[in-house]
């Protein structure tokens, strides 16, 4: 099979930017990322976007006079950058193109994130509260693993400490647990400070054939799973569901497929950027991922495992808890963190010899992606 | 006597005034659904009957909601659950408890109806009052 290599990554920086379009975020990202690449030509253009509208990438490319290809909007929620990467990764592998361009951009309304997910009347009920469904979520993780508010808030600290490091993320103050504990209750018993932010960014990757790009990292696998019926805390969001604790959430469903399509255990990963939606968010992906046993998730930050100094380093980047979440950006956010580490260009955060990063993403429809980078 | 319903076909009253969720449940494979649709979620058969939920079950999961979610018609803050019914379906409701501590694992909890009124200057929609569904711990006054 033909190995794919990621030739070039570029990325318009995350946070709030009044005044810019969606559109001229997207072009700062791809023109940044076809500029590392040694601007290729590239067959074919994949667009991850939630909420820029109609033909959104075709206004990018537009742009940049750079049309005429088959150029695919693809919208799959918070994991949409790597529903993107799977099918230009794919492709490629087919022999269908030598090279593709990935990209993903948004422009986020403050707050909780309105969504035409939810019928009308599910809203006027206030059965749409996004961060409500996290907290089930959070209050369930913490009475079956064990997991207590103040290890929330180290998840917090952790990943703001990481984000001091990264000139591209939104929040780049010091925090403490205190602090975190400290800001305003939204849904018991997640705090202000435990839930990211949407906002705004892009990213963008170019994909092409690994003998194209010697020496480049390689897409060892780009799995997108998403939900089985039943579960009612799923990131389907359903309004009902039955005992699940025999239902394989689709972040285990996409983890396993990944790991098992790069021949690789979680015991070979170097780094992972995992979906820190909010702070529960991060400990369960260790769980669902397989980084350890199910009930085991407090230890991988009680024990300093997966901070920078630890064994298994997690969002190192600040995660989206610093970053922010500009949702068809997010993932391939991950993506150019983690071939920035592996090309050894990510400065204060670099991680000595880092050869195998795993990027997860999870959220609404239900879909979940999980790809693995290695050089 | 009650404002409209918030959407048709969540619940219903019997014949003695007691409130019930509209449910089903799949001809093929026996999974309970609610709401009450035309296919069944777990297996996509269309042989669905529609059934009276158990209106008693007990509180599997809660938190509560503090800033008001866009277009929601009631006030804050308010409970926010996944009460086990009687019959094993695990449902996604409001909860009259607007404070967490006041809730805990396993506790009876009983459908009600509730009317649904937004009371700030503040708020994002101005609309006429709704009634929606809601579980009720027992024994609270």
């Amino acid at each position: 099979m033909t190995d794919v290599a990621i030739a070039g990554t570029g990325l318009h920086p995350f946070g709030r930017f009044e005044g810019t379009t969606v559109t001229e975020m997207g072009v700062s990202a791809v023109r940044a990322a076809l500029a590392d690449a040694g601007d290729p030509d590239f067959q074919a253009a994949f667009c991850a976007t939630v909420y820029s509208g109609v033909a959104a990438g075709h206004k990018v490319l537009g742009a940049l006079g750079r049309t005429g290809m088959p150029i695919v909007n693809v919208e799959a929620g918070c994991a949409s950058g790597g529903a993107a990467l799977m099918l230009a990764t794919g492709a490629i592998r087919a022999r269908q193109y030598d090279t593709a361009l990935v990209f993903g951009m948004e422009k986020m309304p403050k707050g909780i994130i309105r969504s035409s997910f939810f019928e009308p009347w599910r809203e006027q009920a206030g059965l749409a509260a996004t961060p409500a469904y996290f907290a089930l979520r959070a209050q369930r993780l913490m009475r079956e693993s064990g997991v207590t508010k103040e290890q929330l808030a180290d998840v917090v600290v952790k990943n703001r400490t990481n984000g001091l490091e990264n000139p591209n993320a939104m929040f780049r103050k010091p925090t403490s647990a205190e602090e975190v504990l400290a800001s305003r209750l939204v849904c018991e018993p997640l705090h202000l400070h435990m839930l990211c932010s949407p906002n705004e960014g892009a990213a963008a990757v170019v994909v092409r054939r690994a003998d194209l790009a010697p020496g480049a990292p390689e897409v060892a696998a780009a799995a997108l799973r998403s939900h089985l019926p039943g579960s009612v805390l799923g990131e389907a969001t359903p309004l009902s569901g039955v005992d699940d604790d025999d239902i394989t959430p689709p972040s285990t469903l996409a983890a396993e497929a990944a790991l098992s399509e790069a021949g690789i255990t979680p015991d070979d990963l170097d780094l992972v950027e995992c979906q820190d939606t909010d702070a529960a968010r991060e400990v369960l992906a260790y769980e669902e991922l397989g980084l350890c046993a199910h009930g085991e998730g407090a230890r991988l930050v009680a024990d300093g495992t997966t901070w920078p100094t630890g064994s298994l380093p997690v969002n190192v980047s600040g995660g989206l808890l610093s970053k922010g979440e500009p949702l068809g950006a997010s993932a391939l956010g991950q993506i150019v963190e983690l071939a920035d580490q592996l090309r050894e260009r990510a400065g204060p955060r670099q991680v000595d010899g880092a050869r195998v990063g795993m990027a997860h993403t999870v959220g609404r429809g239900a879909n979940a992606s999980v790809v693995v980078v290695t050089r | 006597m009650h404002a409209p319903p918030v959407h048709d076909g969540l619940f219903d009253e019997d014949e003695h005034g007691n409130p019930y969720l509209r449910g089903g449940r799949c001809g093929a494979c026996g999974r309970l659904q609610f709401p009450l649709a035309t296919t069944c979620p777990a297996c996509g058969s269309g042989q669905i009957e529609e059934v009276r939920l158990a209106a008693h079950g007990t509180l599997w999961g809660w938190t509560a909601v503090t800033a008001p979610p866009p277009g929601y018609l009631g006030d804050v803050p308010f409970g926010f659950g996944v009460v086990e019914l009687d019959d094993g379906l695990r449902v996604i409701t409001r909860i009259e408890e607007p404070d967490p501590a006041g809730l805990e694992l396993g506790m009876p909890m009983q459908l009600a109806l509730v009317e649904l009124a937004h009371s700030g200057p503040d708020r994002e929609v101005a609309a006429s009052p709704v009634t929606t569904y809601t579980f009720v711990p027992v024994g609270a006054t």
